[in-house]
């Protein structure tokens, strides 16, 4: 679950950031308002994290673009005023949920995992796919009630295609979820860590469709 | 403690009393003077009149010789019984006296009024002398009875007195309380007062004598308002301001724990340090600046001498790890500044500790004396202020671009408050040559 965090205090930033990746999501993380509009256009995250006061602005306005321009990502808030009226502003410009400082990781993390499974459709955190099981809350994959060790990125990438079953995500999309911004991709890791899933969960779980991308597979 | 009420009472109660006390008086010695001038008279009258009939022989001189004549008087009054006569001849003989007087003579005086004393009783007698009869009438007044004429009327008056000066203090009392009662009022609305309410109070149907008390009453009702509205806003701030490098440090301990990876921990923990120190230095600012608000104006008394609090400012915020000196200018020790030290302290302090922070690694702060009397400069090397920013600078926790990290935002807003308080100003301005100058002036 690729995840962008707006905040200016470079220490709060910083831990959401690493933290959220400690979580098994992959996060980047900007500082003003700028920064977030720029990236917001050029990419598309699973969930936003966004803190309300920012030097250059409100919290509110990135979200409210968002909106503006119908993208539904969903938005949890961050924010060190406690007045119920900004919590409801928030909520009624388009956020999601709404969290105030200070917080615990471990909840912006169930939170943030609870949006993106709403934001799916789905009510279940647990996910499955015929004999698959998937706990995003621990990570943990299972195949026919057994256990499988995935690495985070294999994760990443079940995830996203488990979340979405029957959808076909190209390739860049599945690199947009497994990196940051900043972070270098090396032109076949896609193909390698599908390679890695395959051996591990069986070659039928996921199916390339030819020119497009991937989705899970259909097994006869 | 005294009552206004109760001292009100007492003059109202004593003065009433004492102007009676005098009016009784007064009228206990006119009414004497007047009793006796009255009697006096009565007494001269009578002794005339006595004479007159021995004259007209009605009262035979000889027919009383031998035996003393008594002289038929009517008893009727105390008034008639008071009044006693002798009739003596010349050579010392009683020849007749009315009933009740006294055998002994009354007076040894030729004519006119006297006083005696006879069997311990006082009289007052008048004495007629008819030569041609060879007669002395004498008629006196018993004193202990005239004495008592005046002490009925003296009685008179001050029975009534007695019995209305009671009332009289009961009237007094009910018109102090009723004076007093807008006091009451107000003094039941404050008791009755919680303590956070600081409405002014009402001053309805209230004295023009209590609308200064009330005045000033509800003037520091509203400036205890203002202090207490400011140290909500402060609070609001503080818990707010507060709430963001929390979180921070909450979630970097967060990471320190969950993370297995021991780069990612030191990390982590370095970060929780930086913003622990960041922290209590927003802490520091903002108690600074409650103390400061909590300040009234000051007086422009002290004298300070800037170079050599500079000096020790300087000793303190260089930032060695990162090469950047603080310069202090040597004719600083020669000014003199009017304001108070903690003030300057305080205001230098940021200002200095602003300038270390924005300066690039290797470059020097410059304090020095402006070009103007008794101003003091503070320069820096780093980039300066954008000059759509300059106007916001000192608001509270506004943080510009060129910010950095352990920044609160407050530092230029307790250097303008502080000054302004003191009675001077905080100038920002960019350099040509790049960085922020900073003047404190008048």
């Amino acid at each position: 679950m690729r995840i962008l965090v707006v905040e200016d205090d470079a220490i709060l930033r910083d831990g959401l950031k690493v933290g959220l990746g400690i979580g098994g999501f992959t996060a980047d993380a900007v500082e003003t308002c700028e920064e977030a509009h720029a990236v917001l256009k050029n990419h598309e995250f699973d969930a936003l994290v966004l803190d309300l006061m920012l030097p250059d602005g409100s919290g509110l306005d990135i979200l409210k673009s968002l909106r503006d321009r119908r993208d539904d990502t969903p938005v949890l808030l961050l924010t060190a005023r406690d007045a119920v009226s900004d919590r409801i502003t928030g909520l009624d410009t388009g956020a999601d949920d709404y969290l105030g400082k200070p917080f615990d990781l471990d909840e912006v993390a169930a939170r943030l995992r609870a949006l993106v499974r709403r934001a799916a459709g789905r009510s279940r955190s647990v996910l499955e796919w015929r004999c698959l099981r998937l706990d995003p809350s621990s990570q943990a994959v299972e195949k026919g009630g057994e256990a499988v060790r995935l690495s985070r990125r294999e994760y990443s990438i079940l995830h996203a295609l488990m979340i979405h079953p029957g959808q076909i995500f190209s390739k860049r999309q599945i690199e947009e979820k497994l990196y940051g911004w900043q972070e270098e991709v090396e032109s076949n890791t896609v193909e390698v860590h599908i390679h890695h899933l395959r051996a591990k969960l069986g070659s039928g779980i996921i199916q390339t469709v030819r020119g497009v991308g991937y989705r899970l597979g259909e097994e006869p | 403690m005294t009552s206004i009420s109760r001292r009100l009472f007492l003059i109202l109660v004593l003065t009433t009393g004492l102007v009676w006390l005098s009016a009784v008086v007064w009228i206990f010695l006119s009414t004497r003077a007047e009793v006796e001038r009255v009697l006096d008279a009565r007494l001269m009258e009578a002794g005339r009149m006595v004479s007159s009939l021995i004259v007209s022989q009605e009262i035979s001189v000889d027919r009383a010789k031998g035996a003393t004549a008594e002289i038929p008087v009517r008893v009727h009054s105390t008034y008639d019984r008071q009044l006693s006569c002798q009739i003596w001849s010349l050579q010392g003989e009683l020849i007749g006296r009315s009933g009740g007087a006294p055998e002994e003579k009354l007076a040894e005086h030729a004519d006119g009024f006297s006083q005696t004393e006879i069997d311990g009783e006082q009289w007052r007698v008048y004495a007629v002398t008819n030569a041609e009869l060879g007669v002395r009438v004498l008629v006196g007044d018993n004193l202990r009875i005239r004495d008592g004429l005046v002490n009925d009327v003296i009685r008179g008056l001050l029975l009534p007195a007695m019995l209305i000066l009671p009332a009289l203090a009961g009237l007094i009392w009910l018109s102090v309380r009723r004076g007093l009662a807008p006091l009451n009022r107000i003094a039941h609305d404050l008791e009755h007062r919680h303590a956070s309410d600081l409405r002014p109070i009402e001053d309805v149907e209230t004295a023009k004598e209590i609308v200064p008390v009330l005045q000033s009453l509800n003037g520091l009702f509203a400036r205890v308002a203002g202090l207490r509205e400011r140290e909500r806003n402060f609070t609001a701030f503080a818990a707010h301001e507060l709430r963001t490098p929390l979180a921070g440090l909450k979630t970097q301990a967060q990471v320190a724990l969950a993370s297995e990876d021991r780069a990612i921990r030191d990390q982590a923990l370095r970060q929780i340090m930086v913003g622990v120190d960041r922290t209590g230095r927003l802490v520091r600012q903002l108690l600074d600046m409650s103390a400061i608000e909590a300040r009234e104006q000051e007086e422009r008394g002290a004298i300070v001498l800037p170079g050599k609090i500079l000096r020790s400012l300087a000793a303190e915020l260089a930032d060695p790890s990162r090469q950047v000196t603080i310069d202090i200018a040597p004719e600083l020790d020669r000014i003199e500044f009017a304001i108070e030290p903690e003030t300057f302290t305080l205001a230098a302090r940021n200002l200095i500790e602003n300038a270390v922070n924005h300066s690039p690694s290797g470059s020097v702060v410059r304090c020095r004396a402006g070009a103007e009397d008794g101003v003091v400069v503070i320069e820096d090397e780093g980039p300066g202020i954008p000059e759509d920013e300059l106007p916001r600078v000192t608001e509270r926790f506004f943080r510009g671009r060129n910010k950095v990290s352990v920044g609160s935002g407050l530092g230029l807003a307790i250097v303008e408050l502080a000054l302004g308080r003191s009675g001077w100003r905080l100038k920002l301005e960019n350099r040509d040559a790049g960085g922020l100058r900073a003047i404190i002036a008048q």
